[in-house]
Order: structure tokens, then C-alpha cells, then sequence
């Protein structure tokens, strides 16, 4: 059928008529490229340098970014909790994620289950879990601070204290880092065990095979999380607004960076200067993935033709 | 086994259980609470099991808002969005796999690179161009987008088609056969796990979206289910009981199908972590 309309066009050689279907299969994401990506891109470029919103644009130079740089305390004080979070966050969720996978890797009893249970909480998407932390981090009577009492701790009042809004926040995802686990579990077990073996043999301790064996053959996945956890924290949102009900409370310190992006440009219709935040915000991620491939070269271990 | 090893084994089957217990404790709160009466909700210290379980929680917290309208709403995004999502990043990753086509893998690595683009970036402008295509407050912000391939989506689709041998294909080339019939009558059973796996992603990705819907519905009567909970927090402040009720059974499809299908779960996390 397309074929004899190919034929038709005068498309007659292999190679032609290949590169017109690969095209047509890949148009659809082409388009989807075009419309939602790189397009509004651009858009959001050129209304970065106006007063824009959403009605009549105003060019103003670079107005909006100076006013970000130097005016807007509000800017500064969105990115710092979010590099705060993310500082706190992605070290701990990696190092969980690795640990527990380790621990799942090792043949215990009731593994399957174990594996399932750890994973359970990656799946409770939703605002219910969000709600369901509200409750547990209750200063008073959550079940959180109820256990700490227990051990004789006095817990903090975790989402009403803003020195402790974004523990919590971290708390709650370190409960959810199956997801991350179940990668670093899916690596172990497509190590073979005789390296393990050899190096009992060579009399090599637990601690040294894990920082000569496992952790080396795990890190194209580390580095994977690491680049996804940066760019995953700068997408740091719900949190913020279903926690403080979208004002950033208690004292801005749930002000996330794009909880201030969407209050300027969806509550006070700053759009030229939401999309002057969005620039930035995709400028800053890009120089943190490439600093991150740059160091990753020192540390990440290259499997002989695993890069194909 | 050796002795010690044998010891090891049982202590880190503790540590485990720990683990565990820690990791189910919040899950089990939330069905207590949901058991539970508004006083003993409230009672300072807090109760462990609820005193006398109330079941007609469920049933009177689902009535307090038109959670059935918002489950229906959510149902009929979820299942567009798994048409689309399929659909789209199937045909689009037999392209990559299985065509050799000049610039190929120029644009296979712009689809990578597209994955580090954080969300947030694109959604301001995004957003007004649905509304000057006057699609807000409409669900097509929400359904539109998956027909057109998710990065993510597509490389894991890739993967799979790669695993294919080409003989297969090429020898229907051979025989006359043009790259649609190959795609939907050859790869089409073939790639049917990733499909489901796929189909899972996005059920779990447009089931539990809560910013896409809070941008863009503001009519009450098309609140998706996770809209509808936020607003029924807003309303009820103080009645913890209903809100863990419901927000537990808002989590039931999700679990029902995690325990039915967990395999293709896993196999789309493994296939992430190829991802280098």
C-alpha cells in the first residue's frame, strides 16, 4: 500500500525509501518536540525579555532578570531551600538506596517479600501519602514523634518548625527510596558472583569487597541517580504547596523554587518574569549535569563495552 | 553454611524485619485512622488500634464530596493517556530501533537529552499556548501531550525493540513487506510486555497527577480525584478519619494492580537503569 505510493513519488531506492518511514515513525515526537518542547522554549526565551501577561507584551531588556538577581528576596530565598533540600536529600537517598539494595542482594529468608515491601511505599503516589505524613509528622500525637518519645526523644514539631519542614520533607522520601533500591538491586544481581568469590579468596574483608567490587560496578547507576536527583529536586513542588498550602509556610521555608516560579506566574500573572525563573532554572540544571559528567569521569567505572 | 554465617544471616533477617515494620507502620496508621472516631483521632496520647473499628468510614467520608464523579474524571484522563502513551512511544521507538534513517542517531540523543529538561521549564509556556488555544479548564492539557512519545518511554521501548533480532524484520523487508505491517503485525505481540510496563507507568503517572490537573481544571464538576482530596482537606480540616479514609481507597487501583502485575513494575525500573 505505501509502499506502491513511494514508488509513485518516485522513491525507488532502499536507502530513500528508509529514511521517508523512519521519518514518518518518528513524526509524532517530532512534532511533540516541536509543540512542547522546544517551541515554548523559545517562546518563554523571548517573553523572558517583557513584561508579559498573557495578554499584551511590553519588551523591557533584561529587566526581569536584574529584578530576579537583585530585587526579588523571594528568588533567593526559593533557590536556597531547594539547594538545602537538595543537598540534604540526594545523599541520603542514594546511600539508603545503595544499603538496602546490598542487604536485598544477599539471599536471606522471605527475600521476595522483602523486596515487595521495601518497594510498596514508591507506588503510594498521590496527595494521600502527603496527607497521610501530615498525620504521622503531628507534633503532638503523630505516630513519629510518639516513637521518639518512646526511645526519650523529644521530637521537633517537624512541619510547623521551619528548620525542620524540609527534614520532613527528606524523611518522607527516604521512606519511599525503593524505587531507587530496586535499580541498584537490578545491577547487583547482573554481577557475576565469582569476583566476589576470588576476592574471598585473596582474603579481601566485607567492607573492602564492597568499596572495590560492588560500589565501582554500581556507579553508572549512582551517577544516573545523582544526575535525575539533582534535576528531580529542582522539580521539588507538591511538597511545597500541598505542605504549606501553596504559600510556603511555615516562614518561606517551603518557598521551593518552583513553588515561586508558579505563584508568579499563575497567581500574580507575572508571566514574562515566571518565564525569565524557567530560563534560569534550566540554565542552572544543565550546568549542574554537565559539572556532574565532568566529575563523574574520575569516579564512574566504564565496563569494556558496555557503551554501545 | 557455616556457623557464623549462619548467625549473620539471622541478624540481618531482624534488620530486615525492622526495616520493614518501619516501612509498613505509616501504611497500617492510615488504615487505623481511618477506623478510628473523630475524638480518639484527637485523644492525646494516641491510641495504637482503633478502639471499636468503624468500616462505615469509608462509606461516609466517599459521600462527603462527589468522589465518584472525581474517580470517573481521572479514569477517563488515565485511560487516554494510556492509549496515547502506547500508541505513540511504540511507533515512535520502532523508528529508533528498527529504521536506519540519516540523522538518526543525532535525533535519538536529542530525545535523551530532552530528559534532563526539568518539567518546569517548559510548563509556563506551555501553559499559554493551551489557553490561547482555549483548552483550559478542558481535559486535552492533560491527554494531548502522551500521543506525542515520552523521552523516558521511547528509549525503554528502544531497549526492547533492540533486543529483537533484525532477521526477523529484514526478512519481511525481503519478502515486500513495508515498515507499518512489520510494526503492527510482527513487533506489535512481540513488544506486548513493555507495552503493559508502559501502560503501568502511565496509569501510575496520570492517576497520582496532582499539578497538571491543578493548572489546568478549575471547574469543580471535572476534578480529577487527587484535586477533589486536596479540596476536601481545605474543607475538613479536622477530620483526619475521612481524609485518611479516602485517601487510602484512592490508593487501592494502584495497589491492586502493583500486586497483580509487580513483574513489569521492576522491568521498567531495570530498563531505567540502563539509562547512562
Amino acid at each position: 500500500m505505501f509502499g506502491a505510493i513511494l514508488t509513485k513519488l518516485g522513491i525507488k531506492k532502499r536507502q530513500g525509501r528508509e529514511n521517508v518511514y523512519g521519518y514518518i515513525f518518528i513524526l509524532p515526537w517530532l512534532i511533540g518536540l516541536l509543540a512542547f518542547t522546544l517551541g515554548p522554549m523559545i517562546f518563554s526565551f523571548i517573553t523572558s525579555f517583557a513584561d508579559y501577561n498573557m495578554l499584551k507584551i511590553n519588551f523591557v531588556g533584561l529587566k526581569n532578570y536584574t529584578h530576579m538577581f537583585t530585587r526579588d528576596q523571594l528568588f533567593w530565598k526559593a533557590l536556597k531551600n531547594t539547594a538545602v533540600y537538595a543537598v540534604m536529600n540526594i545523599p541520603l537517598i542514594t546511600a539508603g538506596g545503595v544499603i538496602v539494595a546490598v542487604i536485598l542482594n544477599k539471599s536471606v529468608f522471605g527475600l521476595r517479600t522483602f523486596r515487595t515491601i521495601y518497594y510498596l511505599p514508591s507506588i503510594m503516589v498521590g496527595v494521600g501519602t502527603y496527607f497521610l505524613w501530615m498525620l504521622l509528622l503531628n507534633p503532638a500525637n503523630g505516630i513519629v514523634n510518639s516513637a521518639l518519645a518512646l526511645i526519650g526523644i523529644k521530637g521537633p514539631a517537624w512541619l510547623t518548625d521551619p528548620a525542620w519542614t524540609k527534614p520532613a520533607i527528606v524523611l518522607m522520601h527516604v521512606w519511599g527510596l525503593g524505587g531507587q533500591m530496586l535499580l541498584y538491586l537490578a545491577r547487583l544481581q547482573s554481577i557475576p558472583q565469582d569476583y566476589y568469590e576470588a576476592a574471598s579468596l585473596d582474603g579481601a574483608s566485607g567492607l573492602k569487597k564492597f568499596t572495590k567490587i560492588t560500589v565501582p560496578l554500581l556507579s553508572p547507576i549512582i551517577f544516573y541517580n545523582l544526575t535525575i536527583g539533582i534535576i528531580g529536586a529542582f522539580q521539588v513542588f507538591q511538597e511545597g504547596y500541598i505542605f504549606s498550602g501553596g504559600d510556603g509556610k511555615p516562614a518561606g521555608s517551603l518557598l521551593f523554587y518552583n513553588l515561586h516560579l508558579w505563584n508568579q506566574a499563575f497567581k500574580n500573572f507575572k508571566t514574562g518574569y515566571a518565564n525569565a525563573m524557567c530560563w534560569f532554572l534550566f540554565a542552572l540544571v544543565m550546568i549542574m549535569t554537565l559539572i556532574n559528567q565532568k566529575v563523574s569521569k574520575k569516579w564512574v567505572y566504564e565496563e569494556d563495552g558496555s557503551n554501545d | 553454611m557455616t556457623k557464623k554465617r549462619k548467625i549473620g544471616n539471622i541478624i540481618l533477617f531482624i534488620v530486615l524485619c525492622l526495616g520493614a515494620a518501619i516501612i509498613l507502620a505509616p501504611i497500617a496508621w492510615m488504615i487505623c485512622t481511618a477506623l478510628k472516631s473523630a475524638p480518639e483521632v484527637a485523644a492525646y496520647p494516641p491510641t495504637l488500634l482503633p478502639e471499636k473499628p468503624l468500616f462505615e468510614n469509608f462509606a461516609i467520608a466517599w459521600s462527603k464530596a462527589p468522589f465518584t464523579r472525581y474517580t470517573c474524571n481521572t479514569l477517563i484522563i488515565v485511560f487516554f493517556t494510556i492509549v496515547g502513551g502506547v500508541f505513540s512511544n511504540s511507533f515512535i521507538a520502532y523508528g529508533f530501533a528498527k529504521i536506519d534513517f540519516k540523522g538518526r542517531d543525532f535525533l535519538f540523543n536529542i530525545v535523551l537529552a530532552t530528559m534532563m529538561i526539568p518539567g518546569f521549564v517548559t510548563l509556563v509556556p506551555t501553559y499559554v499556548i493551551f489557553s490561547k488555544l482555549h483548552w483550559v479548564d478542558t481535559y486535552l492539557p492533560l491527554i494531548v501531550p502522551s500521543f506525542f512519545g515520552n523521552a523516558f518511554h521511547i528509549f525503554m521501548m528502544r531497549q526492547f525493540y533492540r533486543t529483537i533480532p533484525n532477521e526477523l524484520s529484514e526478512a519481511a523487508r525481503v519478502d515486500g513487506a513495508g515498515h507499518f505491517y512489520i510494526w503492527g503485525k510482527l513487533m506489535m505481540p512481540l513488544v506486548k510486555p513493555v507495552m503493559a510496563t508502559v501502560a503501568l507507568i502511565n496509569f501510575k503517572g496520570s492517576w497520582g497527577d496532582f499539578q497538571g490537573p491543578l493548572l489546568y481544571l478549575s471547574d469543580r464538576t471535572k476534578y480529577t480525584l487527587q484535586l477533589g482530596l486536596q479540596v476536601f482537606k481545605g474543607q475538613a480540616t479536622t477530620d483526619w478519619n475521612y481524609l485518611m479514609a479516602v485517601s487510602f481507597l484512592s490508593m487501592i487501583p494502584i495497589l491492586v494492580l502493583f500486586f497483580c502485575f509487580q513483574n513489569y513494575f521492576i522491568e521498567g525500573m531495570n530498563v531505567g537503569g540502563a539509562v547512562k
